[in-house]
């Protein structure tokens, strides 16, 4: 592999992982708080249909249309997750079935709704998605440039933030203590006088919008439409991605990045000598492979919040 | 007056069962006042109104002479109660000052202030002689450690009034000592002590006033100073009670259980047992004493089959079980009452007539063609229930998860004291159990024994290996260090046996093989 087609790569690996990326951070949210969503599909889903629709319907009126869409998904995807919250808070339903619910319901309700606006089973195509591009001054700096600055989807600057907000507000602030005692140790929370429930729907709600940004960014970027599979499997790969980096942002980071990376390698590979001669569908099924594989090798250690995916009972000793 | 504290004419009903039944209960400032009783008699449950977790039905409190509602723990917190309660609430994975300041963070601007909050944690500790370092994880520290930090929880909030729910259930005896020197300083810094328990020597050692309850009624206040343990045992358990085992002479005949060369390992894959032969005879009680961890959990578990051995023999009247189901270890006669109770005593969501069956289920009368007979089990169970004094909610139908420890233990006992098995492998019959239940399931103990069968007791409390059993080994690094006379031995021979010092070998009936 050449150096040049190695600095090819960043800019369309960076696209994909800034939705990866964000998702996860979401998933870490709601973990953290003790609630296992594995709606992160599902929420996603719906964030990158409500994204697309906006943007479409607005496109003529403002040059900005892809940003509300952003918005919009992110709006969406809280929405969309309290029903999450309530199953799994409220009604004390099995978090993971709750989940499962919710992903079965997003590829339903997204293409009805797309029947219904658009009278086809996906959205419209968007002329203009979110655009690419590069920063002043940054970008002249050798090789760096190239990386990270140049001709480069502003959503990954994004998701860089939210990895270093995330960081902040859960190991540094008194709201993220809180939230990680109710996913370790929900009865000594409340011994304390902290209100689980309350921590609870924050987490999920936050995992909602930000995988609902997520899904929005990833349509905005990496497509043209919404479709049926836009999303193919990401939510999980997102999943996947806070396993992998042990439920910490800068982990998280990491995992999507290197995600990210085996999405773009299935288009360089015919490019790539030693590569070129595997079938290009191998390329396509490593990212998912690599999810499998993660999720084996991780998902047994009991690295993960102690309390998540239990439900919440006031009166166990 | 200086009450701090008055609970007055506080009565609470649960479904079923009259918790607390109009009982007042006053404490004066500065000092340490026991709440003694049986298991069950209502002692957690009038904390529980105290610290605001319950709502009583009737009465009322006063915290320094004023009438307050209790509505939930965080008015408690306000008003200077705080809890150390009996499972700790510690997150494993915070270190000790994040334990601590939960809830209420001091911080600067929206950063949490951890340096502040460190020294302070560190300032408290010094004072009150607590030695806990702010900065360790909860889950590398001890356990005694660890309800240090309960206390630096409560006295972090300016709590006054501290209440101790059974806290010495999971202390050794150094330990224990610690903690009431402890209790003592807090005292003497101006804090008030209600301590929950069931342990008259410690209400004896460290508290100055007692009130006693017994099945949720108040008996009395009394000055721990001008009471004896025997008075203050009567009260609790409504009869006099005697502190030493009643028993004739031990008649033993021939061997049920027969250890040869046993070798079993530990869960670090290490030797837990090494080459140990023991033998217990039919009619007598033969205690295994040691010191925690030196083998006694993987003998039993090798015995009962709940672990594999790495070689020897275990006979059961002359059949090598060792290699046995557990089942079939079950039906040649072996009766286990197991250390742990909720892992391997009782299936905890299953109700307590289920688990008293749990051997014998599929039995006439119990079932029918493979139908279960709802009626035969439930009345066995009421004959335990009354038999063993087992007090739960509801019944034969309470589920064993909703029981106190000590029910869940009498529990266990019951169904295995019912069977009465040949071989009976009875490990720490009466932990977390009070005076009453203890001499009670002592009695039994002895009762089986005289019918003939083989008991092998394990126990870690020396008062209860030296006053039940005929014979005592002491096992020591999973070697059996000793066997003595019971009626000859003392505390002291024992202990140095325990502790590995001295050699008794001789006095063993060791199995002879080639």
């Amino acid at each position: 592999m050449t150096f040049e087609l190695l600095l090819q790569m960043f800019p369309i690996a960076l696209m994909f992982s800034a939705p990866i990326i964000l998702t996860a951070l979401g998933g870490l949210f709601s973990e953290r708080s003790g609630i296992v969503n594995i709606a992160l599909e599902g929420i996603m889903m719906v964030g990158a249909f409500t994204g697309a629709t906006v943007t479409v319907l607005l496109e003529n009126s403002t040059p900005a249309a892809a940003w509300y869409g952003l918005l919009a998904g992110l709006l969406a995807g809280v929405v969309f997750s309290i029903l999450h919250a309530v199953a799994s808070i409220n009604l004390k339903a099995d978090q993971v079935i709750s989940g499962t619910a919710l992903n079965i319901l997003a590829g339903g309700l997204t293409v009805y709704l797309c029947q219904i606006i658009f009278h086809q089973q996906r959205t419209r195509a968007f002329s203009n998605g979110i655009q690419k591009f590069s920063v002043p001054g940054l970008s002249d700096i050798p090789v760096l440039g190239r990386m990270f600055f140049k001709e480069i989807y502003p959503t990954f600057y994004i998701a860089i933030a939210m990895v270093f907000i995330t960081w902040f507000v859960v190991y540094k602030t008194p709201l993220g203590l809180r939230m990680r005692a109710c996913g370790e140790h929900p009865q000594a929370a409340a011994s304390m006088g902290i209100n689980v429930a309350k921590m609870r729907y924050f987490g999920v709600l936050v995992s909602g919008a930000l995988g609902g940004l997520g899904g929005a960014v990833m349509v905005l970027t990496a497509d043209i439409q919404y479709t049926l599979v836009s999303i193919h499997g990401t939510g999980f790969i997102s999943l996947a991605s806070l396993v992998f980096g042990k439920w910490n942002p800068f982990g998280v980071l990491g995992a999507g990045l290197f995600f990210g990376f085996s999405t773009a390698l299935s288009f360089y590979a015919k490019d790539i000598k030693f590569l070129a001669g595997l079938p290009g569908e191998f390329f396509y099924i490593l990212p998912y492979l690599l999810t499998i594989i993660a999720l084996l090798f991780f998902a047994g250690k009991s690295v993960g919040p102690k309390a998540a995916g239990e439900i919440y009972d006031s009166g166990k000793r | 007056m200086s009450y701090i504290v008055e609970m007055l004419h506080i009565t609470k009903d649960f479904p079923g069962i009259r918790a607390n039944d109009d009982i007042t209960l006053q404490i004066e400032e500065k000092s340490i006042h026991a709440l003694l009783g049986e298991n069950g008699a209502g002692k957690s449950t009038l904390m529980s109104i105290l610290f605001g977790l319950y709502q009583p039905d009737s009465g009322s409190i006063r915290v320094r002479g004023k009438e307050v509602k209790i509505s939930d723990p965080n008015v408690a917190t306000s008003l200077g109660i705080g809890m150390v309660h009996q499972h700790f609430k510690l997150v494993h994975n915070f270190t000790v000052t994040e334990n601590i300041i939960l809830g209420m963070e001091p911080h600067k601007g929206p950063v949490i202030d951890i340096r502040s909050a460190e020294k302070k944690v560190e300032e408290i500790s010094k004072l009150y002689g607590l030695a806990v370092d702010p900065r360790a994880k909860i889950e590398d520290i001890s356990v005694s450690m660890q309800q240090r930090v309960e206390i630096l929880k409560m006295l972090f909030r300016d709590a006054e009034i501290l209440i101790f729910d059974e806290p010495t259930a999971v202390l050794t005896p150094q330990e224990i000592h610690e903690l009431m020197q402890i209790m003592r300083r807090l005292v003497e810094e101006g804090k008030t002590i209600l301590l929950i328990t069931h342990k008259l020597k410690e209400i004896k050692e460290v508290a100055d006033v007692c009130t006693v309850l017994r099945r949720g009624k108040l008996v009395g206040t009394v000055s721990v100073a001008d009471t004896d343990e025997e008075r203050m045992a009567e009260m609790m358990v409504g009869r006099q009670v005697s502190f030493h085992v009643e028993k004739g002479p031990a008649k033993p005949g021939e061997e049920l259980l027969r250890i040869e060369n046993l070798n079993v390992k530990n869960v670090k894959g290490l030797l837990g047992v090494k080459n140990l032969s023991l033998s217990v005879r039919a009619g007598e009680v033969l205690g295994l004493c040691g010191i925690d961890g030196n083998g006694q959990t993987e003998l039993v578990q090798a015995i009962t089959g709940l672990t594999k051995i790495e070689s020897g023999k275990i006979f059961l009247r002359n059949i090598n079980i060792a290699n046995l189901p557990i089942k079939e270890r079950t039906d040649l006669g072996l009766g286990h009452i197991p250390e742990d109770r909720q892992k391997h005593g009782l299936v905890l969501d299953f109700t307590l007539g289920e688990n008293f069956v749990i051997h014998n289920y599929y039995e006439k009368p119990f079932a029918n063609y493979g139908i279960l007979n709802k009626k035969a089990i439930l009345e066995n169970a009421e004959r335990l229930i009354r038999e063993f004094d087992v007090r739960s909610g509801q019944g034969a139908m309470t589920p064993a998860r909703a029981m106190s420890g000590g029910n869940q233990q009498k529990a266990i006992v019951a169904r295995e004291i019912d069977r009465s098995p040949d071989v009976f492998i009875v490990v720490q019959p009466t932990r977390g159990l009070d005076v009453g239940a203890i001499e009670y399931i002592h009695k039994r103990i002895i009762a089986e024994r005289d019918r003939g069968k083989a008991i092998l007791l394990v126990s870690l409390e020396l008062d209860e290996i030296m006053d039940v059993s005929d014979r005592i080994a002491v096992i020591y690094n999973g070697e059996i260090v000793g066997i003595v006379d019971a009626a000859a031995t003392t505390e002291n021979e024992l202990g140095l046996m325990m502790s590995g010092a001295l050699r008794k070998t001789h006095a063993a009936p060791q199995a002879v093989h080639v």
